[in-house]
């Protein structure tokens, strides 16, 4: 399983009722489902993911995370997560204020690009690259490109407060929480929130 | 992709026919009236296994019949769903036992409107009661149960045939592992019922008709169930599958110009029209649109009660892009009923030209879906 997967799992409590949005082939929820007695939907827009999925169980609906959340109901989720998602995404504050509505907990892991190596590549003239990041611009379907530092903005601006933050760097070490450097040499930040009270 | 293994045909099936309820021991319908005796016609592919868990119920469409795969004797023309049942196919016959049957209130074998009234001697005509899609289940339920099926691996349905598993699969879940909903529906608009009517109309109008008893007058409602087969057929095809097949060719016939069969799209119609005359029945028609214009499961809150119980129970229901007689917000419906349900639901929106038939064709991301479906079904069992 891919290593933020693994983190985010970690942040699953055990029999939770999850939503995966962008599940890809379901490898998260298989694991939740089997190691830790979760329940759940995983929504997927790519008709060969959600085919894989279904072959591996899961149930999983064929919906662009953009625009097919209004059919969940508020509070019908104990955990919703967006991994590696957020920065395919059209209407990433909607998505994320749907989230806030669906579930009592919500995970989202995030490639960063404010990692030191993307701004040496921009500062060199060229559109940032990196194993998280590995699409040329042309052919990226990465259509909005955060650092984590703008994405907590974004947290706290629809009402996600955030619980933890995991930050690791491009050769997966995790970085101390309170470390000062962490939108410069992490690789990607796993962020465990909850809606705030209305 | 891994290659498919060789995939063949059931090769020569014979429809059977079993009397499931008498007058002595009626079907009780889902209005109350009681109906017998009731005789089904149905066939079946592969081999039950020792266990009797490797079941598979085919519910067909509006126009569909019991001879879903393989050849009748004589004839070139193989079952409506045979590119999908058989062996090595998405419903391996090698491994599942198929089990097809017609429709209640249908005309190819299963009792209906133009069977003989025991109690008259002459055919029902529209003293037929009105039917529900729980009737349909009803009847099907009973087939099942005296071939000696534990629990049904999975009910498949396209079209009204998906709507029927539904049904199925809220008010009785622990009869299947798996429900299977293709291009379905759980509740038609109101565009739906109006071609309906349009086409029970045009059959009712027709002077032939004779109030429903027309076969005691020795004729048929010819035109009026060619012209309701032709509205519909237009509803099951698309603009760009249309455009596509017959665009503005000329029909080819050698006649003045005028107001006859101008165009191939036409001819095609005239075709479709005629061809359902031989295998259709008027009062069938008419009996099944309204089991479809009724139904609406999801009417009821507690629809889902039952199904909430059955912890096995696995959906899968999947649209094609260019329907438009049950189109992709049709399905979404009942999968967000399901969802909210916190029902083990999944779902594939099929990219398509070819509309509504869409469920009938050999496309293979459709196709795919359903046999990763059913091969992690076989896992799982029943």
């Amino acid at each position: 399983m891919r290593a933020d997967l693994d983190l985010i799992a970690n942040f699953v409590p055990h029999g939770s009722r999850v939503l995966d949005l962008g599940c890809g082939s379901g490898a998260l929820m298989r694991y939740l489902s089997e190691e830790r007695g979760c329940t759940g939907t995983g929504v997927e827009i790519d008709g060969t993911l959600v085919r894989q999925a279904i072959r591996s169980g899961v149930p999983v609906l064929q919906l662009d995370v953009d625009n097919g959340l209004d059919s969940f109901a508020d509070t019908s989720y104990d955990v919703v997560v967006l991994s590696r998602t957020i920065q395919t995404i059209l209407r990433p504050e909607r998505v994320l204020q749907d989230m806030a509505r669906i579930g009592t907990t919500c995970i989202v892991s995030v490639p960063n690009f404010g990692l030191w190596r993307n701004r040496m590549r921009l500062l060199r003239g060229h559109v940032p690259m990196s194993k998280d990041l590995p699409y040329r611009w042309y052919e990226s379907p990465n259509l909005r490109f955060t650092t984590l530092m703008d994405l907590e903005r974004l947290f706290a601006t629809v009402g996600l407060r955030v619980e933890e933050r995991v930050v690791i760097t491009e050769r997966g070490r995790r970085l101390r929480a309170a470390s000062p450097l962490y939108n410069l040499i992490g690789s990607m930040g796993v962020y465990l929130m909850r809606p705030e009270e209305c | 992709m891994a290659t498919l293994p060789e995939a063949g045909s059931v090769g020569l099936v014979e429809t059977q026919s079993v009397r499931l309820f008498t007058e002595s021991d009626p079907l009780h319908l889902a209005a109350g009236q009681t109906l017998g005796p009731v005789d089904v016609a149905y066939e079946t592919y592969g081999t039950l296994s020792p266990a009797a868990d490797n079941a598979v119920f085919i519910c067909h469409a509006l126009t569909g019949d019991a001879h879903a795969a393989g050849f009748h004797e004589g004839s070139s023309r193989p079952g409506w769903w045979d590119n999908l049942i058989g062996p090595g196919k998405v419903l391996d016959t090698r491994r599942l036992f198929v089990v097809s049957a017609n429709l209640l209130g249908g005309c190819q074998g299963t009792t209906g409107p133009s069977s003989v009234d025991p109690a008259t001697g002459r055919p029902y005509g529209l003293d037929f009661p009105l039917l529900r899609m729980h009737d349909f289940v009803t009847v099907h339920r009973r087939l099942v149960e005296r071939l000696g099926i534990r629990r049904l691996l999975a009910v498949v349905g396209g079209s009204l045939g998906g709507m029927q598993a539904l049904e199925w699969a809220l008010k009785h879940p622990a009869d299947m592992a798996n429900t299977v909903m293709i291009a379905a529906s759980s509740r038609l608009t109101a565009m739906n019922i109006a071609f309906s009517a349009v086409a029970r109309r045009a059959i009712m109008t027709d002077p032939d008709f004779h109030g429903g008893q027309y076969a005691a007058a020795g004729v048929s409602p010819r035109i009026g169930l060619a012209i309701a087969r032709m509205m519909a057929h237009i509803t099951y095809m698309s603009e760009e599958a249309l455009t596509e097949k017959f665009g503005r060719q000329p029909s080819g016939r050698d006649a003045p110009l005028g107001f006859g069969v101008d165009f191939a799209i036409e001819s095609y119609l005239e075709h479709q029209g005629s061809t359902f005359l031989e295998r259709f029945d008027a009062l069938s028609y008419l009996y099944l649109t309204r089991v479809m214009d009724y139904f609406d499961p999801f009417a009821d809150v507690d629809a889902c009660a039952a199904a909430r119980t059955a912890a096995h129970l696995r959906f899968l229901v999947m649209s094609f892009e260019s329907d438009w007689r049950f189109s992709i917000d049709h399905s979404r419906r009942i999968v967000r009923h399901l969802e909210q349900e916190r029902l083990r639901v999944s779902s594939r929106e099929i990219g398509s030209t070819w509309g509504h038939d869409s469920f009938l064709l050999d496309l293979p991301e459709y196709h795919q879906t359903l046999r990763a479906f059913m091969e992690r079904a076989i896992e799982e069992g029943i």
